[in-house]
Order: structure tokens, then sequence, then C-alpha cells
């Protein structure tokens, strides 16, 4: 009898001691977000939603250009932050099938702030400005959409013809894209 | 603990302190730089005798790490390494043979050094520092890191900030720091608050050096760009369902294959099995000079400071705590103070604890919050590490946020739970862990 109660009395100080050693810390990778969120200066173009609003790491973003080829859509992007943030860039996906020279229908987006020219200092606005960008001003010198990438080089007016198609859900060279317009 | 030791290496015993002849020329001496304080003599080999020292890593830098501590008079020595050993060690991970491919690094390394420094005690751990507790970690006198990860860096550097109370000196544990990546290398001492951390320094960790995407997907130019190309792209296009392990052959081969097709396309040479391991494990060539240089500069610094001020060491506070090596330009070391960052997010700011009512609703406890001299809070966002409390920004978020200004804070907040608070109109953080009254 004294056994199990010196037993029990045991296994209490190891749950009490567990729950004060589990009790998590905000890491700094979730720190940086928060401030990264505060310091969000975005206009009217640009929101984010969050499926789920307790994790701050993994989010959705959406762009609604006011100007430019793409103007009139709405484009969906997947934001994955991790624990090495902002060691690491976020990943950044874009949900939906494109037209676009700087995005491949797989969602990757050549941005160079998501990659080679990251660095600490930026901050989730940086990329976010970037993405808009890229839909501001489409680039033909950073292809991943090869074709739309020609297009561009080539003949802007047919381009510009594509984007439409492409927006509306229509086919373009054999492609069908997803629709985009608001 | 203690006991045991002194039974078997009595201290000042002659016949035993014979082998530490010249490590004593050092221990009973001074010299120009020693400290006032220094124990010279049977205090400073005391001390040393009785550190407790944890060694995170028993890698490339580990087994430099473990056998010069050993060989400086350490006796009591922890080694914490989740890895098992691979074939590909061999040629630098000096204290683990053929046999042992396939047994767990902290196993073999321990028992290695144990058996060749008579007198040493090592007492490993296989698994993950993840593990371990505050409690674990405080039974140490110093922890001597040997890692190749960032995100391991951050978390035993943010532990150990966390563990710092200021009216318990046992609590303040100096984290000495080496790191190599080829020819270059750091070795670097933490005192917990006192100097700038690992957080502190996170600019001083290069980014790896990516190539843009639109390059991987249309012109590749060297064969690690089509190992790349299949990696991030045709592996997301074919295999997305499948989970990508670097440790299973299967998908390695995979990669393997496909980009060596893709090399073929662009006419590009040299693409082999290893380098796609290489490229896809970010694998960088190591160096074991460069280890054993960066490993003998993080172990004198751990006996500067266990043998209480033998000479002044780095991260003395005031002076150079940061010493860098570029071996690749011929060799070049430089050491400086990198200063602590006032705003930083883990020393910049530590976890107080603060008395709350708990049938406070979350407004009343920041408005509260807001009318502290110290705090001058406009706009703050809080959360805890699971919960997001309020957010002020983006508009969704603070949508989605808002009802919990209405709750309580014991429906909210467990007892003894950290919240961290951001303003933008200040620059570092507040954190608190809350007491409820
Ligand atoms: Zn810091």
């Amino acid at each position: 009898m004294l056994k199990i109660w010196s037993m029990k009395q045991k296994q209490q100080q190891d749950e009490a001691a567990t729950a004060g050693s589990k009790k998590k810390k905000v890491t700094a990778a979730q720190l940086r977000v928060q401030k990264d969120l505060a310091d969000l200066s975005l206009g009217s173009t640009m929101k984010l939603s969050f499926p789920n609003p307790d994790d701050i790491m993994n989010f959705n973003f959406t762009i609604e250009p006011d100007e430019g080829i793409y103007k009139g859509g709405k484009f969906l992007f997947d934001f994955k932050i991790n624990q090495n943030f902002p060691h690491e860039p976020p990943k950044v996906k874009c949900t939906q099938t494109l037209y676009h020279p700087n995005i491949d229908i797989e969602g990757n987006v050549c941005l160079n702030v998501l990659r080679e020219d990251w660095k600490p200092v930026l901050n989730l606005n940086a990329v976010m400005v970037g993405l808009q960008f890229l839909f501001l001003e489409p680039n033909a010198s950073d292809p991943l959409n090869k074709e739309a990438a020609e297009d561009l080089k080539i003949n802007r007016e047919g381009f510009k013809r594509n984007v439409r198609a492409a927006m509306g859900g229509g086919t373009v060279k054999g492609r069908t894209y997803d629709r985009v317009l608001k | 603990m203690a006991e045991v030791l002194e039974s078997s290496q009595p201290i000042g015993s002659m016949d035993s302190r014979a082998k530490w002849k010249y490590l004593d020329n050092i221990l009973t001496r001074t010299g120009p730089f020693t400290d006032e304080d220094f124990p010279c003599g049977e205090g400073a080999i005391e001390s040393l005798s009785r550190a407790k020292v944890l060694v995170i890593g028993a890698g490339g830098l580990g087994c430099e790490i473990l056998k010069n501590l050993a060989l400086s008079g350490f006796q009591d020595i922890h080694v914490i390494d989740m890895d098992t050993i691979d074939v590909s060690n061999l040629n630098r991970q000096f204290l683990f043979r053929h046999a042992d491919v396939g047994k767990y690094k902290a196993d073999v390394a321990a028992k290695f050094v144990e058996k060749r420094v008579k007198g040493v005690k090592i007492t490993p751990y296989c698994g993950k520092i993840q593990d371990k507790d505050e409690e674990y970690y405080m039974q140490f006198s110093l922890i001597v890191c040997g890692l190749d990860s960032i995100e391991a860096r951050r978390w035993i550097n943010a532990t150990l900030v966390s563990m710092f109370d200021d009216t318990d000196s046992d609590s303040l544990k100096p984290l000495i720091d080496g790191g190599t990546e080829g020819f270059k290398g750091q070795a670097r001492v933490i005192l917990p608050t006192i100097t700038s951390c690992i957080e502190c320094q996170l600019d001083m960790h290069a980014p790896r050096a990516a190539v843009p995407l639109c390059t991987l997907a249309t012109i590749p130019r060297q064969p690690q760009h089509c190992i790349e190309w299949a990696h991030i792209i045709a592996w997301e296009e074919e295999r997305k369902d499948i989970t990508l392990d670097t440790d299973d052959s299967e998908h390695i081969t995979w990669l393997f294959q496909k980009a060596l097709k893709r090399a073929q396309e662009f006419n590009i040479a040299g693409v082999t099995y290893s380098m796609t391991q290489g490229v896809v494990k970010n694998i960088i060539p190591a160096i074991a000079s460069t280890n054993a240089i960066i490993a003998a500069s993080s172990c004198n610094e751990a006996f500067k400071i266990a043998t209480g001020g033998s000479n002044p060491f780095l991260g003395t506070p005031g002076a150079d705590n940061y010493m860098m090596y570029t071996g690749d330009d011929s060799i070049y070391t430089y050491t400086f103070e990198h200063e602590k960052k006032p705003d930083c997010p883990v020393c910049g700011n530590l976890a107080r604890p603060l008395k709350v009512d708990q049938r406070f609703t979350l407004e009343e406890f920041l408005d509260g919050l807001a009318e502290r001299p110290e705090s001058q809070l406009k706009k703050p966002s809080i959360r805890t590490e699971g919960k997001s409390l309020y957010y002020q920004s983006p508009p969704s978020l603070e949508e989605q946020t808002r009802p919990n200004l209405f709750k309580k804070l014991n429906e909210l907040v467990e007892e003894g739970e950290e919240v961290v608070i951001t303003d933008p109109a200040i620059p570092g953080q507040f954190k608190y862990k809350l007491r409820f009254s």
C-alpha cells in the first residue's frame, strides 16, 4: 500500500515536471513573423487569410492587381514559413494554373527575394510587394513558363490577348488555364 | 559525483597528476594575462576536474572536441548526437571505425575516448537536443557545440537564454559554438544575456547560395543546376504525393536519373550519384583541418572558462567574442566583438513573471499593460506558443482574434505560460510568464 502511494506521488511529480518543462515558448521564428505581420503595408490589392488563426506560419495570400495586364484577376498564393525563418525565406506557391512568364504551371514562382536574393533583413512585406510586382511587370528574362516568356518577348499585344484568354479560363497553345477573374 | 571523481583521481596526488605535467604548467602558474582571481594551483585543477561539460554533436567537429576536452583535463563530459555512423564519415570522424558503421555516433565516440584517456567519464545520449528539458541543461557548467544545423543552434541558444535567472548565478551557462563550412569556420562564446547571442548573430550565417529558379527551369549551365531542377521541379511534378526522404536511396536514385537525363539534353557533363546526394542534402565538403582548428579554439575557450580565468576568454564582457577563420584565404583569422542587438527576439527581453487577475479579460489585461510606463504599448499583438491571442494586423487576423479580447485570461492562457507581446512602437518585444492571482 505504502509502495503504491509513493509510486503515485512519484508519478504526480513526474507529471508536474513534464507539464512544467513541456510548456512551450514562442519561437524566434514565430516572433519574427508576428513582427512582420504588424509591419505589413499592403494597400487594398493584397490580402492575407489564415485557415488556422493560431498558426501564423501558414497562410493564404491574395493579389488583385488594380492596373496592368493582369488587372481584374484574383491570384492565390500559399505561404509556408518554417522554424528557420528568417534565415530561410518563406516557401511560396501559386495555387492556380496561371499563364505567366515567371510562374510555372505547378505554381513555382521565379522571384529573386524568394531564393537567391533572400536575406534575413528582408521581411514578408518585401516578398508580397515583389509578388505583386510580377503581375504589374511580368518579365521575359526570368522565364519559368517558357512559352509565355517567348510570347511576351516577341509579341506584347499577342501576349496580352493570351493573358486575357487564360484568365478567363481559356486555352492558350493547347493548355487550359484556371479561371481567375474576380 | 564529486566523490567518485576524487577517489579515482585524487586531486594533488603526484602519481595521477604525472600525466598532466604540461597542463599543470599552466594551471599552477600565473602569467601576464591571468586574472587576479585566478585560483592558481589546486583551485584551478579542482574546478577543471569538477566541471561538467556538455558537447552537442559527435560528428566532424564533435570528435575533435571530445578528444580535446578529455586531453585538456575535463573529466565529466556528456555528449548528444542523434545520428548514426555512415561510411562516408570515416575519413575525418576519427573516433569511428568501419565496424562502427550504423551505430550511434554519441555511443561509439564516448566509448572510444573513455578507453583512450584514462579517468574521463563520457555519458552519451543518442537523440535530439529537443528531447531534453531545462532541468537537464541546468546540470552543466558549460556547453560546447559542434553542430552543422542552424536550426539546432537557434534552439539551444534560445533554451539557454531563457534559462537565465538573474537571481541564480548557476543559471548562466556559457555556450561555446564552433562551426565549419569547407575552409571557413568560426568559434564564438555566448554568455546568455551578457554577450550577443546566436539569434543576434544570425546574419553572420550566409544563406545557402541559391540559383534563380528560372535558370534551373530554362538554361541550366552546371550539373548541380540539373540536380536542383530534379529536386525542386521534377519531383513536385511527378511524385508530388511522395515526401522526399534524402536518406532513401531509391529517392536519390530517381533524382539522379532525372538529373542525368536533363544534363544530357543540355550537354552538361558531371552529374553523379554522390553529387546528387551532396546537392540534395546540401552537403558542404568537410575539411578535417578546418574542424581541427575550430575545435581547438573552442576547447581552448572552454578550458579558460572552466579554470576560472586562467586567461581572458572570448566573450569576456566588453571584449571580443567571435573568432572567424578563413582557410581559403591563407590562414587568416579575425576576432572581433559582435554586439548584442537590443531588439533581439531571444535575448532582447527575457520573460518576466507577471501577476495578473485571471478573471481579467484579455482586453483589460492589454489596457493595463499599456498604462505601465515600461511598456508604452499603442497597438499590441500578443500570442502564446500555440495560440494567436490578439493581432492588430493584418485585418483578417484581427477579425479572427478579436473575440479573444472579451475572453477571460484563464480561458486563453495556462498558469505559468509565456506570452509574447510586440508593438510597432517598440523595437523588441515583451515576454511575460503569467501567474494568476
Ligand atoms: Zn540575442
